[in-house]
């Protein structure tokens, strides 16, 4: 186990908290740089999604995570970046400028969202983040002189100094690592500064933060922006790699999937936020791959247990008829979120800490390191 | 005159299917400081119930009604038991997470019982229509109507005025003191989901007749009725039902007096705008953390 001897507050706040974290990061950025020339095109698409919706999920820990205030309407932050960047695009405007003005744009939104937000709190503030969200929706649906109502806007692929990048290429998915890499570093740097400081000191209690001096309003108003305008960044992005939006892209489901990201991730660091990415994009097509494989997998099993060719065959039939069951797919997301909330809320992230911390102190780990304490309800009208 | 007549009334017919949901929210809500997402898929289930009751297995309606009420409300014990006590007093966004996911489970298994189509209940309400002057009323609605008057009358006086309702309020204030002074606080808190199972079943079984049922009706209605209970006010039982008529209300005058589009955001606007003056919604408790 490495000890960490600290001498100084600079030590407390490093990026790189020692030279371990410098040899593994540079790996993983190895190894995603290598990526696109050795996966296949259809996990390289899914690698470009999970660089997206990870941008959203740091955003999310952003708000929700770090500074405690839940939103379901971030689809409508990304829709605004996405319907910007078609809008602009059709006017020729160059591809750094109206990503940058969709980022713009949805950040100026989310400050203007975060001030009525101010004086709610908790549920309150829930319902009014997807009311807002309904609301960005039906604009979008009849705004149509600007966004082509509900038919949807095509949008070309983008073109920067002069090349045309298709959203397939590899080019295009390192654009989307680099806005995500930027903005992990970004997120940190923030973190660590006093704005970052606020954000948590009001999580963790609004009334002491205001007591030790923090504009709680201020700091809410900033952190709304901030989340708001690396969504409408990532909005451009997830338009260009679809090529294609409509309203009915950004409904409720993408907020709650994007809540799913921070959630099964980890909403305690930004790992979490790359973790639950990687959990979202992949269940799809793991969840295609057991709907194939499983059946003849279970067969198999059972004919090495005895059951004869004609057993093995009907269960084989009985489980792919289970397995392509309409709406299978929605039982099991259900499962998974109630699983997680139930038995790991520190998300995938927290799991990795604890497997980590039992080998690293392999043979004194105690069970009761994480063991959670028995909550009581008490009433949040009173407090 | 008669056009703004007819509106408002078919508006507190819808206004009441709201409140009757939302009426499930603000239970629980009250009970146990939870917010149930998943109470419109509830409902969903309960219109289920009540559909295999009296359409497939052919009972007499009030029967088949009463069947699936008890149904639901063991099965609303047993998903509070699941789901719900194990992360009681947690922070409320994980409980409003896990209750999304129940609500996801609910649905997909719904449409695989169930298919996708929409199943529809003969009730003794569907046919007949009552006429005051020119004014028409069908009785599905003015059952809805009433149903959500009684229902709201209940529960707030099974609230104020009973030991058990008491014990209810007690809990949700703080628990551990709850059960210092001898409250079973979890049957209490079971109960409180059997009542919200039941009472979203009743919502189910009446709205048969006028939305269908299918899987997702949950969502849909869920999704509007949710506004309504934070309207008038999480946690106040009458608030829940003049937040749903003002939804209601909102809603059928706006689709009929402003332009295509209006009528399904309305509601919402309207929301913002009382929420911005009333953070805690019209009949809310206005507090404040001491320190």
């Amino acid at each position: 186990m490495r000890f960490l001897f600290k001498t100084d507050y600079e030590d407390d706040i490093r990026l790189f908290p020692h030279s371990g974290y410098v040899v593994s990061y540079s790996l993983l950025l190895a190894v995603l740089l290598i990526a696109p020339y050795v996966l296949s095109s259809y996990l390289m698409s899914q690698l470009v999604f999970v660089c997206i919706y990870a941008t959203v999920g740091v955003a999310l820990l952003i708000l929700t995570g770090f500074t405690g205030q839940a939103s379901l309407g971030h689809a409508a932050f990304l829709a605004i970046g996405a319907y910007t960047a078609a809008y602009l695009q059709k006017y020729n405007v160059p591809f750094p400028l109206y990503f940058l003005a969709a980022g713009a744009l949805a950040g100026l939104i989310g400050a203007l969202v975060g001030f009525p937000a101010l004086r709610l709190q908790g549920i309150y503030l829930v319902i009014a983040t997807i009311s807002f969200a309904f609301i960005v929706e039906e604009i979008l649906a009849r705004w149509e002189s600007v966004t082509n109502g509900n038919e949807g806007l095509r949008i070309k692929a983008p073109s920067l100094l002069g090349v045309t990048i298709s959203r397939d290429s590899p080019t295009f998915y390192f654009i989307c690592l680099a806005v995500l890499v930027l903005t992990i570093v970004g997120t940190l740097n923030l973190l660590r500064s006093p704005t970052g400081r606020a954000f948590v000191a009001i999580r963790d209690s609004e009334t002491a933060a205001r007591s030790m001096g923090v504009n709680v309003a201020l700091y809410k108003v900033k952190s709304f922006a901030i989340s708001a305008a690396i969504t409408g960044f990532a909005g451009v992005l997830f338009a260009h790699k679809l090529s294609f939006i409509s309203p009915e892209m950004f409904t409720l489901q993408l907020s709650i999937e994007f809540i799913i990201v921070i959630l099964i991730g980890g909403t305690f660091s930004l790992h979490g936020a790359v973790l639950g990415a990687i959990f979202i994009v992949m269940i799809d097509p793991f969840l295609t791959y057991l709907k194939d494989d499983m059946p003849g997998i279970i067969a198999g099993i059972a004919a090495t247990f005895g059951a004869g060719t004609a057993t093995a065959a009907n269960i084989q039939s009985k489980v792919a008829a289970f397995a392509s069951l309409n709406g299978l797919k929605g039982a099991i997301y259900g499962i998974i979120i109630m699983l997680f909330v139930l038995f790991e809320p520190l998300g995938i992230y927290g799991r990795w800490l604890k497997i980590k911390l039992f080998f690293q102190l392999f043979p004194l780990y105690k069970r009761a390191t994480f063991k959670r304490q028995k909550i009581y309800v008490k009433s949040e009208r009173n407090r | 005159m008669l056009d703004f007549v007819q509106q408002l009334v078919s508006g507190v017919a819808l206004g009441c299917v709201y409140g009757l949901i939302a009426l499930g929210f603000v239970l629980v809500y009250k009970a146990t400081e939870v917010v149930n997402f998943a109470q419109g898929d509830l409902m969903m289930l309960g219109g289920f119930f009540a559909f295999t009751f009296i359409g497939m297995m052919g009972l007499n309606y009030w029967i088949g009604f009463a069947g699936a009420v008890a149904a639901m409300a063991l099965f609303g014990m047993l998903a509070e038991r699941v789901v719900v006590r194990p992360i009681l007093g947690y922070p409320q966004f994980s409980i409003i997470m896990a209750t999304i996911g129940l609500g996801y489970f609910l649905r997909s298994v719904a449409g695989m019982i169930w298919g996708t189509d929409d199943f529809k209940i003969e009730t003794p309400f569907s046919q007949g229509v009552l006429r005051i002057g020119s004014l028409v009323l069908a009785h599905d609605k003015l059952s809805v109507i009433a149903a959500t008057v009684i229902l709201c009358a209940l529960l707030w006086l099974f609230f104020n005025k009973t030991t058990l309702g008491t014990a209810m309020r007690a809990s949700s204030e703080n628990m551990l003191a709850a059960y210092y002074m001898g409250i079973p606080v979890k049957r209490v808190v079971s109960i409180v989901w059997a009542i919200s199972a039941a009472v979203a079943t009743c919502a189910g079984v009446l709205l048969a007749p006028i939305t269908f049922i299918h899987s997702n009706v949950g969502l849909v209605l869920g999704l509007k009725a949710f506004p309504a209970a934070v309207l008038g006010g999480f946690g106040s039982i009458p608030g829940a039902v003049v937040g749903g008529v003002l939804i209601g209300v909102i809603e059928s005058m706006a689709g009929f007096y402003l332009a295509e589009g209006w009528k399904d955001v309305a509601p919402y606007l309207v929301l913002l705008a009382v929420l911005l003056l009333k953070p805690e919604g019209l009949f809310g408790l206005h507090t404040r953390k001491k320190v």
